[in-house]
């Protein structure tokens, strides 16, 4: 069993699974440390918006329909 | 008969659109022109495959899309700088205390939809992106711009997996300080 992870480590790993699928015990070792920290919690959220708003300016779609 | 002239001129009009989605990944104002311009003419041969199918700003970007996968290629072959590595890995290991811990408190973003809705949150996110790394940000838009795999990435970047989602990683963490310093943390005054 994996030691509890660090803060540093847990977004090392937020970040990598948004390029790879995690394993089943990282996302455990994730939602673990989510459970307790708030911190991590808000900096996940942050990352799945940089996706969401990096996507919507490729799309254009906030550069307005010509 | 449809006028070639009027297809011409509408494409002509997305030219703007399209130097601007080049540049933010090709760096190089030149090979963004040439990208462009290679996509311009690709599409004024190909007027007979498009047809309306899609929307005239879509067809041109995916044509657009290979031809910046094309230039990026190209540069992959040309030696690299990194000056950029150690500043960059310095300052994010400043987030955390020796123990890994955040050294200061991540604060939620507040109502990040609104964010998304507003057309000058894409214009702070634009220049943040333009403010990464050269080759830092060329990862990025391979894998959220163009929605590259990782795999794909490291073959035209001639680097390892591990290597790429560092880069990745990294990325993310600046620009995440960047939209924090620029947008998110000027939220506290209100801004409507």
């Amino acid at each position: 069993m994996k030691p509890m992870l660090s803060c540093r480590e847990v977004t090392r790993l937020v970040s990598e699974g948004l390029d790879r699928r995690l394993g089943f015990g990282e996302r455990v070792a994730l939602r673990m440390h989510f459970a307790i920290c708030r911190s991590c919690t808000n900096f996940n959220r942050q990352m799945r918006l940089l996706r969401d708003a990096t996507r919507r300016l490729a799309d254009a779609q906030a550069l307005g329909k010509p | 008969m449809s006028p070639p002239d009027d297809f011409r001129r509408q494409i002509d009009q997305q030219r703007a659109y399209l130097l601007r989605f080049a540049r933010l990944q090709l760096r190089d104002r030149d090979a963004a022109e040439d990208a462009v311009q290679e996509t311009l003419l690709a599409a004024l041969g190909a007027e007979a495959s498009y047809a309306g199918r899609s929307e005239l700003r879509t067809w041109l970007t995916g044509i657009l899309k290979h031809k910046i996968v094309d230039a990026i290629r190209r540069a992959g072959r040309e030696p690299q700088v990194s000056l950029d590595d150690a500043d960059e890995g310095a300052a994010l290991e400043e987030l955390f205390d020796h123990s890994g811990h955040w050294g200061a408190p991540v604060a939620a973003w507040r109502d990040p939809d609104a964010s998304l809705e507003q057309a000058q949150f894409f214009e702070v996110l634009e220049a943040c992106l333009a403010g990464l790394p050269a080759k830092t940000a060329r990862a990025f838009m391979m894998r959220e711009h163009l929605g590259l795999e990782t795999e794909e990435i490291c073959k035209e970047l001639g680097i390892t997996p591990t290597n790429c989602w560092v880069m990745l990683y990294r990325a993310r963490m600046a620009l995440r300080l960047c939209l924090e310093a620029r947008w998110f943390g000027a939220q506290e005054t209100p801004r409507r």
